[in-house]
């Protein structure tokens, strides 16, 4: 449907604001509402908490995630060794300290999490902004492709991939970042169809602009903060999902430590050691429920209509 | 209505034409299936005569028209392991898998519902605080390690239910409630969501300010229109429910098809593994089409989008 002709408008002359105050800027504010809501500032300060235990773990840990010692094995949390050291969270079944392991298991979690967001948000951003300006036998080819996708159970397909490549922590990272892009790719393309009916973008296309350039320069920033809000929300999956490859055995090789493969290892001990598959499992919950109020919260902050 | 129907048969028949593209390319993603196929130590004598004997040396498109032949057929080759046809071993192991993610679909939604219900109507009130806390913890907590902690408590320390096997009702208990909390979850709050919508709108009002009793609003009024967006996520949860069993089965010794592929992923099956992941994928896809089209008998706007 083409645009109704308008009126000639009469140009003000241009001016331009003066910079303002800080406390105006935009994220200023935004951060200023979504601290304002609890549940929000708890998941942030949870996951600011996994953050730096993750870069900081050699300096905050109590012990060497990897240090063995046999004559200190399956201790009970709050175990003081003979040189009266505390393991807070006990030992596993070769005497590794399980806080300490759980500290190092955050730095994989997270990479995973970052990494294959990272891969599937592009990826989907790309894939939406495409389906969605375009339009017609595109927009249909990815759609299908979208529910092809969605047809797997997702556990099954990582499984049987990375079983096929072999686990590694490079494997990981790209099976599910490659898998993971439909979410991204249905929210950015409702949204481009919305934007492109809009006058600047319209106009844009008026006025001859390359397609490259108008998905890149206007409907790319105005299909960001949906993005950003569902990066966040899977950002929370991602972290299930490789725990799951880890507890399977497929996930980053040990002796490497990762909240899955504790768990995996705990479960042996289940009968006689109940810490060892109890505090990684609290670990991932703890993340997981942070990460998903500070989404939520950022949801609503940002655009509350948005359905994730 | 006709056209709908047909269009959405047509989707479904490209979507599984897409699963089986996928499907034959889990075998050919390293270059070399029959490396896959074979023990490490296999020698170059035996590699040559497998590539030969399956055909690995043909184009690759051949080789996957043949893969297509076969697996609308039901035919994925024999299992490596058991020797049996790989279809027949999952075939065997399907209804194990969908009384498990069967009876979590019921358990969801006879707890969802009406606990999405009352969380609504009790807006900001200790029951919607409940709720609402136990359905954040319950998308947040690993499927893995509820099914261990479950053990643990209901197992090993209380003795209250069998941890392992599938046999009475009994056996059942634990793993549907594993594989259920996360549906429970999201189903709660999207029927709280939901009927908050529904319960602000004008003929909700209407109906109150012309003497209809609480109770009929909300459970009839109410609760029809919310309805519409949990039949379809009930279909879309399959999904997660299948995906869920892999790591369920494999927890409790349930004897489906996701214990069945994780087993045959170790032991390099991969007959076996394509078998499942085909035929959980088509259940999938086959039932929402279903779904859909039951669909639009309830909400007739549905075909016209």
């Amino acid at each position: 449907m083409a645009p109704p002709a308008a009126a000639p408008v009469a140009v003000e002359p241009m001016t331009i604001a003066p910079p303002r105050p800080w406390r105006e800027r935009e994220w200023v504010l935004l951060t200023a509402r979504l601290v304002r809501r609890r549940t929000a500032l708890f998941g942030l300060i949870v996951v600011l908490v996994v953050l730096f235990a993750a870069l900081l773990a050699p300096l905050v840990s109590p012990f060497d995630p990897l240090a063995q010692d046999i004559g200190q094995r399956l201790k009970e949390p709050g175990w003081a060794d003979a040189q009266g050291r505390i393991h807070p969270l006990g030992t596993d079944h070769l005497g590794r300290d399980i806080l300490s392991r759980i500290i190092h298991g955050s730095r994989i979690a997270l990479l995973v999490g970052l990494a294959a967001v990272l891969i599937s948000g592009v990826l989907g951003m790309t894939i939406g902004l495409i389906a969605g300006y375009f339009g017609g036998k595109v927009d249909d080819f990815f759609m299908r492709l979208a529910d092809v996708q969605l047809a797997f159970p997702f556990i099954l397909l990582a499984i049987a991939v990375i079983g096929v490549l072999g686990p590694s922590l490079q494997n990981i990272i790209i099976v599910i970042g490659v898998s993971s892009w439909v979410v991204y790719a249905r929210v950015v393309r409702g949204e481009v169809l919305s934007i492109r009916e809009r006058e600047f973008v319209q106009a844009a296309i008026a006025l001859g602009g390359r397609d490259g350039r108008i998905l890149v320069r206007h409907v790319l920033p105005n299909a960001f903060t949906p993005w950003l809000v569902v990066a966040t929300l899977d950002m929370a999956r991602v972290i299930v999902l490789e725990s799951a490859l880890s507890f399977l055995g497929l996930g980053v090789q040990p002796p490497t430590p990762t909240w899955g493969g504790m768990l995996a290892d705990g479960r042996v001990y289940l009968s006689t050691a109940w810490w060892l598959a109890t505090f990684p499992g609290l670990a991932i919950l703890i993340t997981v429920l942070g990460i998903n109020l500070f989404g939520d919260g950022l949801r609503d902050t940002l655009d509350p209509r948005l359905k994730v | 209505m006709k056209a709908y129907m047909i269009r959405r048969l047509w989707q479904s028949v490209l979507v599984l034409f897409g699963v089986s593209v996928v499907v034959f390319l889990i075998l050919h993603l390293t270059g070399d299936p029959a490396a896959l196929l074979l023990p490490p130590d296999a020698t170059a004598e035996d590699l040559e005569k497998l590539r030969a004997a399956l055909g690995f040396n043909d184009p690759v498109a051949v080789q996957y028209l043949r893969f297509l032949r076969g697996a609308v057929q039901g035919n994925f080759g024999e299992s490596l392991r058991h020797g049996e046809p790989a279809m027949t071993l999952v075939a065997e192991r399907l209804p194990a898998t969908f009384q498990l993610a069967g009876a979590s679909l019921v358990l969801a939604l006879a707890l969802a519902i009406p606990a999405g219900i009352v969380s609504a109507v009790q807006r900001n009130k200790p029951v919607d605080y409940i709720a609402t806390v136990v359905a954040l913890l319950g998308q947040a907590m690993p499927t893995f390690w509820l099914g261990i902690m479950l053990i643990l408590i209901f197992s090993v320390r209380l003795g209250w239910f069998p941890s392992s096997g599938r046999g009475d009702l009994e056996h059942l208990v634990l793993p549907a409630i594993t594989l259920g909390l996360f549906t429970t979850a999201r189903i709660t709050r999207l029927t709280r969501s939901g009927m908050l919508e529904v319960l602000g709108q004008d003929y909700i009002r209407t109906a109150r300010a012309k003497g209809v009793s609480e109770p009929p609003v909300v459970w009839k009024h109410a609760l029809r229109n919310a309805s519409i967006p949990i039949v379809t996520i009930v279909a879309i949860e399959l999904g997660t429910l299948f995906g869920g069993s892999v790591i369920t089965e494999t927890i409790f010794a349930w004897p489906g098809v996701g214990r069945l592929s994780v087993q045959a992923i170790f032991n390099r099956d991969y007959p076996v593994v394509q078998a499942a992941v085909f035929l959980l994928a088509s259940t999938f896809v086959i039932v929402n089409f279903l779904v859909d089209i039951v669909y639009t008998y309830l909400d007739p706007r549905i075909r016209f989008r």
